[in-house]
């Protein structure tokens, strides 16, 4: 036992060395750091209120004053886009863990089911994925009206059904394995079997996943709100700072450059991040997709 | 092969009863008349009554998906709340800008994404296989969207090299050109990098297959076995990755139809949703998911016919 464990122990030291020297990794991580610091700390490091307005400075150009210049009613960008990385933030945190677990749960019940019931579970998701998430926004708005909460219903609702494909097919490989098949000779239950044993064995290629789908979430968002159908002025968001930049780009250019760098930079890094844990933890995905 | 057209088939038709069932429900889920969600609620009752009798309001509602289908089926979408113009008549004079828009843009992105793949997996290491993979991860970081809009900055008002909103005039074939190469140019970018590197990444693959290493003994050119043996497995995955990504594709085109102003049916959507006109988004929902699922269909009977061990799996 003791030369097992200390053998598992070279093996995550072993990991650990490979993530810190791969490149793509470290900088993949600094970045992740920075969304998760710039948007929780984003009231005390941001030099502005986001919706103070200061009309004399308004359309004031970059400006040691204001570093990403100000907009139609002279609010400070930068200010402004630090304040949306809260919203990128907070849609990311639930959409990704919201659509995981529901994935997480129908993919077990697909892949461990019978097979009636996974056939339903696959229709379901081609389904919904057939909707390209645009449009069916767009539908949806179109009925309820433009809300954070719409953009977070669609965000769940259209990356269920990846997360839900990977747990089936991890589910239905470990479905014959002797240690599930004799818990079940042992008269365990169902719930028992898929929370106790297939879950632990299916939860990390899923985490990995969602660091991949945290950009598709941010650009989801930040693409809707810039359409006007998601977060809606006057509340700070990077795809309404878009917008907003968007309706005066003659004039105010350095709006529409300042509100693309942060989500360009957030999905390089969870992208890096999680092509390098993929890498290290599931080399039998390999790098290219 | 008969068996797996069958198949497919069917599900592409269950997935397409799907959506309309998903269609039909959301319109009969919101609270309130769907005669004055329709017409507007400064509709006179006569209207709301005549309208509700054509459209089978007052009937239950299993019957009311029916005469739904029926009529869907028919080709018939029910009339533009404004115009009273056929809700059909008007997609097909909006899907043209989409078409073009959506071949030209993933054209330009498989002619040069999937050389660039292949060079780089001949060559790994080189220079230009470096370049590829920064370029890759370059552009797939970047919402397309927002390609879109600094696009629009950098070439059309900053630089004025070309038009910035509409789709040109009728009729004159080289100003509707010039307004479509950057829409083009925005939904295709990031499709450049991500093609490339699929085709690199499942090249790499199959070169190192036993029957790659016997043609080579064999004798037979370098280019002979990357085009005609290798590239034709290699590209197998590239072709459902495409089929799948169209769904992001026309995302990516409604975004481009709206910031350039260009006529499509993303923007009659967008219009429509801005304006209440329930018909026109219900029409237009229901030709971009079912464009989608076609597309999907295509693609996996492509690649049934190219690869015969797809055919037995299904």
């Amino acid at each position: 036992m003791p030369e097992a464990r200390e053998s598992a122990g070279r093996e995550r030291r072993e990991k650990l060395k490979r993530f810190l020297t791969d490149w793509q990794a470290v900088t993949g991580l600094l970045l992740v750091v920075l969304f998760f610091a710039s948007a929780i700390f984003a009231p005390w490091i941001a030099p502005y209120d986001p919706n103070a307005m200061d009309i004399p400075a308004r359309m004031s150009g970059p400006t040691w004053a204001h570093i990403a210049g100000t907009d139609q009613l002279g609010r400070d960008t930068f200010s402004r886009i630090l304040h949306g990385g809260r919203v990128a933030l907070y849609i990311a945190a639930i959409g990704v863990s919201a659509s995981l677990a529901i994935g997480l749960v129908l993919g077990m019940i697909a892949g461990y089911g019978p097979r009636w019931l996974d056939n339903l579970l696959l229709l379901a998701f081609d389904a919904v994925r057939s909707f390209p998430a645009v449009i069916l926004a767009l539908a949806t708005v179109a009925l309820t009206g433009p809300s954070l909460t719409v953009v977070l219903a669609i965000v769940i609702l259209t990356t269920i059904p990846s997360y839900g494909r990977v747990a089936r097919t991890a589910t239905l490989a470990l479905r014959h394995t002797e240690f599930i098949l004799a818990e079940r000779s042992l008269g365990a239950s169902t719930n028992r079997i898929l929370f106790q044993h297939v879950m632990p064995n299916v939860i990390g290629p899923l985490l990995i996943l969602a660091a991949m789908e945290v950009p598709v979430v941010v650009s989801i968002e930040a693409g809707l709100s810039f359409l006007g159908i998601g977060v809606l002025p006057p509340q700070a968001s990077w795809g309404t700072i878009l917008n907003e930049g968007y309706l005066v780009i003659r004039d105010a250019p350095w709006m529409v450059i300042a509100g693309g760098i942060p989500l360009i930079l957030t999905t390089l890094g969870f992208t890096f991040l999680g092509e390098a844990l993929r890498d290290i933890f599931d080399p039998r995905m390999g790098r290219g997709r | 092969m008969t068996i797996y057209l069958f198949k497919r088939f069917g599900l592409a038709a269950v997935v397409v009863m799907a959506v309309l069932l998903l269609l039909f429900s959301m319109l009969h889920m919101i609270p309130g008349n769907p005669a004055i969600l329709a017409l507007g609620t400064r509709a006179t009752p006569e209207a709301i009554a005549e309208y509700s009798a054509r459209m089978h309001l007052d009937e239950p509602v299993l019957k009311q998906f029916v005469y739904f289908l029926g009529s869907a089926v028919q080709g018939d979408l029910g009339e533009d709340v404004f115009s009273n113009r056929p809700v059909t008549a008007i997609i097909a004079e909006r899907m043209g800008f989409s078409l073009a828009l959506i071949c030209t843009g993933m054209g330009w992105a498989v002619l040069l994404g999937v050389p660039l793949g292949c060079l780089a997996a001949v060559r790994p290491g080189s220079w230009l296989d470096r370049v590829t993979g920064i370029f890759s991860v370059g552009t797939i970081a970047v919402p397309s969207f927002l390609v879109s809009i600094w696009a629009l900055l950098l070439f059309s008002i900053q630089l004025r090299w070309l038009p910035a909103i509409g789709a040109g005039e009728p009729g004159n074939f080289a100003d509707q050109l010039s307004h479509l190469v950057l829409p083009a140019f925005a939904i295709g970018l990031g499709w450049v990098g991500y093609l490339a590197r699929m085709v690199r990444a499942s090249m790499l693959e199959v070169m190192g297959e036993p029957y790659i290493r016997s043609a080579s003994a064999f004798g037979l050119k370098p280019r002979r076995i990357v085009l005609g043996y290798a590239l034709r497995v290699a590209i197998l995955p590239t072709i459902t990755l495409i089929g799948m990504g169209f769904g992001g594709l026309i995302s990516s085109a409604v975004f481009a139809e709206i910031i350039f102003a260009r006529p499509g049916v993303g923007k009659m959507i967008f219009d429509a949703v801005s304006d209440r006109n329930f018909p026109i988004v219900q029409g237009g929902v229901l030709v971009a998911t079912g464009f989608y699922i076609l597309v999907v269909l295509l693609s996996d009977l492509l690649i049934a016919w190219l690869d015969p061990r797809v055919r037995s799996s299904l």
